[in-house]
């Protein structure tokens, strides 16, 4: 570092040594000046000493005149009288004794620089030797940020730090850094929920060290642009966060079933129990009803209750023997051997029955419905013992 | 040209040549060694401008400022258990004793920071070989550092240097033990997915279960209530019925009875086989006559 820095350089030039050789030159020029003058014109001591005089007026406005200079608004100068800080100068146009009195040194503050640690330009540029660390649970991970800074105290900046270039010491600071605060902590911290700390005490700390090294930097700023986990994981890693969100997903699937289900079986709670109360005023009207019919039959019953009971067996009789297939079979006397084919019998329903003589229309409508709604209940008690085997 | 204005400029030009001999300038930056014949006189630590015996006296600068060493490649350690990692520090120096400086090093940097590194490199071997990698990482990264600090300041002195600060940069392990932690990362994350897996399962068959539940204990209740209320019109009907049967028993036995026996045979696939001289058929018998 020593032999190209220029700074070292500069002071070499800017040292006593120059001073020593530009006194010489000075004095050769002027020996040789006069000599010229003793060799043209002998006698006229008063015209040289004239032409002497304003040559030395000249060098001199040129040397006055070469200690001004102009200071950007973002910049500071640094003067310095015989090598000694002697003051800091704001934006504008200025002067300094010239040289070898005073010398200036500017400084820009105002412009905020950028280091970037673990890649350069862009991301996919990466610098795996910069990047990668390890956690606090020895997990490797991928860092990669960029710091901020701005060169804050021009007088400390130029004269506490040997550097060629403020990215270097910024750049040492930051990884060290880095590396400490990722060190401290658990690969889950620094990869997901703790970034933003994590960049907030790295700037800490990188400040911190320049602090101490009294560098006049002052870090503003560092800005993550990437903290993953390496390469050769990053696919796991990719299916654990695929994985949190398919947990989220199976708990929606499975409260979206709960919020279809429960309802539903409600819904069919209500249909039961509606059900229920249709049944209960259903078997209720139909009791009350077969109670009244009876009553009313009893009542006439019991006026004439030979000719009534007569009555209603003739009518049953006849809706019996009506609707069904009959064969009259005359067992004494006939053959008791007597061949009854009742399979075909069943099958060639109708015409085959013996036609019987037409009865008295007269008693029919009394008996007709009275047996339906009965049979009905009796079907529909039949869940009452099904369903709570079908029950899931 | 008149001899006094010869001796004048004579005078002048001597007294710059001697100026310029005899005068040097101190930066703020950098401390001055001034040598007599090889030997040290003095030291300028001061910025400004100084004087010297010209001729006989020379002037060697030096930088006061903080100065750096970083090891261009990591090296190779050995922690407490056994495991090798690489680490590389940087150090910050300042030459602090121009004059032991000068003796024991002559004024060359690169003997002076080869000197460093290797009281660096030293210091870290004994300290690295007391932690676990743990330590060094995270816990005691700190305290590491400030004693590599400290021992490598002890031995500077000796060569008139200061240092500052020593500063780990990378820790890191060597390739093949990187594979193996890769590798072990790649299960645990492999394992914290399936176990986010089997969880999201396990809440989800949860819920479905609760709503299951919730389903059975509804359709159950209202299946009590119900038959509750059906057994209520059960017990309606039967009060109804028996209160109105009750009334002639034997009537509604015959009445019920006749019901029944419409109910069975009504269809023509029921074939009754018939007695003609059953009471029903006595008038078909016997014919009109009385």
């Amino acid at each position: 570092m020593a032999l190209n820095d220029p700074q070292w350089g500069n002071k070499k030039n800017g040292g006593p040594p120059d001073l020593e050789e530009m006194l010489r030159n000075f004095n050769r020029k002027l020996s040789g000046l006069l000599g010229g003058k003793g060799g043209g014109n002998g006698g006229g001591s008063g015209s040289a000493g004239a032409g002497i005089g304003l040559v030395a007026a000249i060098v001199l406005l040129v040397w006055l005149g070469s200690g001004s200079y102009i200071v950007d608004t973002s910049e500071r100068g640094v003067v310095l009288r015989f090598g000694k800080y002697s003051e800091t100068t704001e934006a504008g146009l200025h002067w300094h004794w010239p040289y070898p009195i005073e010398t200036v040194e500017v400084v820009n503050v105002g412009q905020m620089r950028t280091v970037e640690v673990g890649y350069r330009e862009n991301t996919k540029n990466k610098m795996l030797q910069e990047a990668l660390m390890l956690t606090e649970d020895e997990n490797i991970v991928e860092m990669q940020f960029a710091v901020q800074y701005v060169r804050q105290d021009p007088k400390a900046y130029l004269f506490n730090n040997r550097m060629m270039d403020d990215t270097e010491i910024v750049r040492q600071a930051a990884e060290a850094a880095i590396r400490e605060v990722v060190g401290r902590n658990k690969i889950d911290f620094v990869l997901f929920e703790g970034q933003a700390q994590v960049a907030a005490e790295t700037t800490k700390l990188i400040q911190n060290i320049l602090d101490r090294y009294q560098s006049g930097i002052v870090v503003s700023k560092v800005a993550m642009r990437n903290a993953q986990a390496p390469e050769p994981v990053q696919a796991s890693f990719a299916d654990a966060v695929k994985a949190k969100q398919d947990k989220e997903r199976k708990k929606n699937e499975g409260q979206s079933y709960a919020n279809s289900v429960v309802p539903e079986s409600k819904g069919q709670a209500a249909r039961l129990l509606a059900e229920a109360d249709g049944y209960k005023q259903a078997v209720i009207a139909d009791a009350e009803g077969d109670a009244s019919r009876f009553k009313q039959i009893l009542v006439e019953y019991n006026k004439a209750p030979q000719v009534t009971r007569e009555r209603m067996y003739i009518d049953m009789m006849q809706q019996i023997l009506s609707s069904t297939s009959k064969v009259l079979v005359d067992q004494k006397n006939g053959n008791s051997l007597l061949y009854l084919p009742l399979d075909k019998l069943i099958q060639s329903t109708g015409p085959a029955a013996t036609p019987l003589p037409e009865p008295q229309p007269a008693a029919k409508p009394a008996a007709e419905p009275a047996p339906q709604p009965l049979t009905e209940r009796s079907t529909r008690d039949m869940p009452l013992g099904r369903d709570r085997r079908e029950r899931p | 040209m008149k001899p006094s204005n010869i001796y004048i400029l004579l005078t002048a030009v001597v007294a710059l040549v001697v100026a310029g001999l005899s005068l040097f300038v101190v930066d703020q930056r950098r401390t001055a060694l001034v040598l007599q014949f090889g030997e040290i006189v003095r030291v300028e630590d001061q910025p400004g401008i100084k004087w010297k015996t010209p001729l006989v006296q020379n002037v060697k600068y030096f930088d006061k400022r903080i100065l750096t060493v970083d090891a261009t490649e990591p090296e190779s350690y050995i922690t407490s258990e056994k495991k090798s990692v690489l680490v590389d520090a940087f150090v910050k120096w300042r030459i602090a004793d121009v004059k032991q400086y000068y003796i024991s090093v002559g004024g060359d940097e690169m003997r002076a920071q080869t000197r460093l590194m290797q009281t660096v490199n030293s210091a870290m071997r004994e300290e690295l070989g007391k932690h676990t990698i743990h330590d060094v990482v995270s816990g005691e990264r700190e305290k590491i550092m400030t004693v590599l600090r400290e021992k490598t300041n002890a031995d500077a002195q000796k060569i008139g240097v200061e240092v500052l600060d020593v500063r780990l940069k990378r820790v890191d392990f060597t390739p093949d033990i990187s594979d193996s932690v890769y590798k072990r990362m790649d299960a645990e994350r492999k394992s914290v997915a399936n176990e986010l897996r089997s969880t999201g399962n396990a809440e989800s068959e949860k819920i479905r279960a609760d709503a299951d539940k919730q389903k059975q204990v509804i359709l159950a209740q209202a299946y009590r209530d119900a038959q509750r209320v059906k057994g209520e019109g059960d017990a309606r009907a039967a009060a109804i019925y028996a209160n109105a049967f009750s009334r002639n028993p034997e009537f509604y036995a015959f009445y019920r009875s006749l019901d029944a026996y419409k109910q069975s045979f009504k269809n023509k696939s029921d074939v009754m086989v018939i007695d003609p001289n059953s009471d029903f058929f006595r008038y078909l018998k016997k014919g009109a006559g009385k």
